[in-house]
């Protein structure tokens, strides 16, 4: 007769429920009172005590510090290539390509198969580069080399040929993460998982060879 | 066994101690009456088959992954992280074993867990009075997903950094609040070691902790409610004149001993093999990418999760168009939690009259099987490189996995059943 009762402890518990308490004279509103004030007020020192430990998650004084600008040197980058190897501003992947004349008439063509043509959503470059080209001066494009989707590092095929993942591929960057595709100014294609276009980092050129990352006219 | 050969009057000796000794225990910590509860008076159905051995296997391998586990913390070390398992692998004693049977470990604790789940699935295992087991082992599933992606970092390979960065990007497509959490995650503006030290962390101590607790629970809760059986019926309706089900037999010794003791041999001695044989299982196991250090700077060519995420994974990459003006970055993470979450509503899902797959109708035999086959497809569409077809197909998949559950409250109550006899069947 041992364990398949489950209802015996549970009935013995609920004997000194509110009926006994109102017969041994107990005042039930200050109980419930008590306990609800109790309760509250613990409850705000356990958000209280959380603080600490949610705070402690936030990047610290060390992992702020990061993250100066970089120079770059392009004196070696050929037409129709990307800076290799690729250079890290912050930590992340900085792209810098050297943009052929013919990729820089297609960038200048219509195409309605593009989510931000025009570069609108303005988080997604300083004003200096909303252009058909996306960057300062047409032939160097300068972009944050992480996928906006969910942070891969797109891979770069600078040819206009028929490529395994677009037979129509007119050049750009392909994440082979999850199939996002960008184009020679890193605007992103629709019907891709990228929301939005590939980041142009603040940059300016300190040469014809020279492009500082992190800091440009505006902020400098 | 040697006492017994000592002589008659020295065994009864020893038993008396013995059960002094019981007795003196027992007034002061209910271990008989525990051990009887849970064991040698827990009544189980007598009709468990094949699919009953895996919730025993899941505490086999929990064994297997806290023993290892605590021993390779001696000697992994965050700040060193690929170096350090380079240096189990090659310099520690039996390192190399240690990780294999860890790694090997994370898969198995896969295999087992999902067939556990199809049984409760096959068999209604879910439904009244076990709503509350159902969710605690879900509970448990979702721990594990957490728990295998935490330790799926430590190694720090490229692999790792990567996969890393794509899952904890998934808490940046959050709407307003996504970029300043996934900073909170990270505790970095990118995936660093800060990142890596705190996985460490969430790998070793908080949620191994959780997970031993909520498998306590889970075992608590079976044992209130009592085991289902491939029949679904109940075997606490037809008691004998002492109150045991007719149709139950004690857990201890006989599914103890009898059912699962082989079963864990079995088990093992196909653990085993794997771990000796094919610790990497071509790259399914531990991935290629791995065995080269993080680099922040370049994703592997061909990047996918582990293959007991990779069904879960084909659903993210499935959402590629923007939907009811949610972007369709957003869509992917909730696709995502969407397929782990709604599982837990299966007790409510399921309208049927039946529990076990065995007398509902077809409708519910082909709905099964066809999620079966989904789940397949879509863990192999995960393993792949993005393709148009493969991501249409996935899309499909999606959607059937999905159906599956929200069509289920129809489809079980439309469909004709068999009916269920009132005690079980057959016996094995």
């Amino acid at each position: 007769m041992s364990s398949s009762d489950p209802d015996t402890p549970s009935t013995q518990e609920s004997e000194p429920g509110p009926k006994s308490i109102d017969k041994t004279g107990f005042n039930k509103q200050r109980r419930y009172f008590l306990i609800g004030a109790t309760a509250v007020v613990g409850g705000a020192g356990v958000v209280g005590a959380a603080i600490p430990f949610v705070a402690s998650w936030m990047p610290s004084a060390k992992a702020r510090a990061l993250g100066a600008p970089i120079t770059i040197d392009i004196s070696k980058l050929q037409p129709g290539e990307m800076l290799g190897p690729v250079p890290a501003w912050r930590g992340q992947p900085v792209f810098v390509i050297y943009r052929k004349p013919d990729a820089i008439e297609i960038l200048e063509q219509e195409r309605d198969d593009l989510a931000d043509p025009n570069s609108d959503n303005a988080e997604m470059q300083p004003g200096y580069a909303k252009n058909p080209w996306r960057s300062k001066r047409p032939e160097i494009g300068v972009y944050v080399g992480l996928c906006t989707h969910l942070g891969c590092s797109p891979k770069f095929h600078g040819e206009v040929q028929p490529e395994p993942f677009d037979e129509n591929w007119q050049g750009g960057f392909f994440c082979p993460c999850h199939g996002s595709k960008f184009d020679m100014a890193g605007r992103v294609t629709k019907g891709v998982p990228a929301p939005d276009n590939l980041p142009v980092p603040p940059h300016q050129f300190l040469s014809d060879s020279v492009i500082q990352v992190g800091v440009d006219e505006e902020t400098a | 066994m040697a006492e017994q050969s000592a002589g008659p009057g020295n065994s009864g000796k020893m038993e008396k101690a013995w059960g002094e000794f019981m007795g003196w225990v027992d007034e002061r910590f209910p271990l008989t009456e525990t051990f009887e509860y849970h064991m040698s008076k827990y009544y189980a159905p007598k009709n468990f088959n094949f699919w009953y051995y895996f919730g025993v296997l899941s505490m086999v391998v929990l064994v297997i992954q806290l023993l290892t586990g605590i021993w390779l913390t001696m000697s992994y070390s965050p700040a060193t992280a690929f170096a350090s398992v380079e240096y189990i692998m090659r310099d520690v004693e039996y390192g190399w074993l240690l990780r294999y049977l860890h790694s090997t470990g994370a898969s198995a604790f896969f295999v087992v867990v999902y067939l556990h789940m199809f049984r409760g699935m096959m068999y209604g295992s879910y439904r009244k009075p076990r709503e509350l087991l159902w969710i605690i082992g879900m509970a448990i599933f979702a721990v594990l997903i957490i728990e295998g992606f935490a330790g799926y970092l430590l190694p720090w390979g490229n692999m790792s950094f990567w996969a890393g960065q794509v899952i904890v990007s998934l808490v940046g497509a959050i709407p307003v609040i996504g970029p300043d959490l996934m900073e909170w995650v990270r505790g970095d503006f990118l995936m660093s070691d800060i990142t890596l030290n705190r996985f460490f962390a969430l790998h070793v101590v908080a949620l191994p902790l959780i997970l031993v607790m909520l498998v306590f629970v889970h075992i608590v809760a079976l044992h209130h409610v009592g085991s289902n059986n491939p029949d679904g019926v109940e075997i606490k309706k037809n008691k004998d004149e002492n109150g045991i089900p007719l149709d139950g037999i004690q857990f201890h010794p006989y599914y103890t001993i009898g059912h699962d003791l082989p079963a864990i041999v079995m088990f093992l001695i196909f653990f085993c093999a794997v771990v000796f044989f094919a610790p990497e299982m071509g790259g399914y196991f531990i991935e290629k990418p791995n065995f080269e250090a993080a680099n922040p700077l370049k994703t592997p060519e061909h990047i996918a999760p582990v293959w007991y995420y990779t069904p879960f994974y084909a659903m993210l990459r499935a959402a590629t168009f923007p939907l009811f003006g949610i972007p369709a970055k957003f869509w992917g993470f909730v696709v995502m939690a969407g397929a782990i979450v709604i599982p837990f509503a299966l007790p409510w899902l399921d309208r049927s009259p039946v529990k076990s797959i065995r007398y509902k109708g077809m409708i519910s035999k082909f709905m099964l099987g066809l999620f079966v086959v989904t789940f397949f497809v879509l863990g192999y569409l995960g393993t792949i490189a993005p393709s148009d077809t493969a991501t249409l197909i996935a899309q499909i998949g999606t959607a059937i996995y999905f159906a599956y559950f929200m069509l289920m409250p129809w489809y079980t109550r439309v469909e004709k059943t068999k009916p269920v006899p009132d005690r079980i069947t057959t016996s094995h």
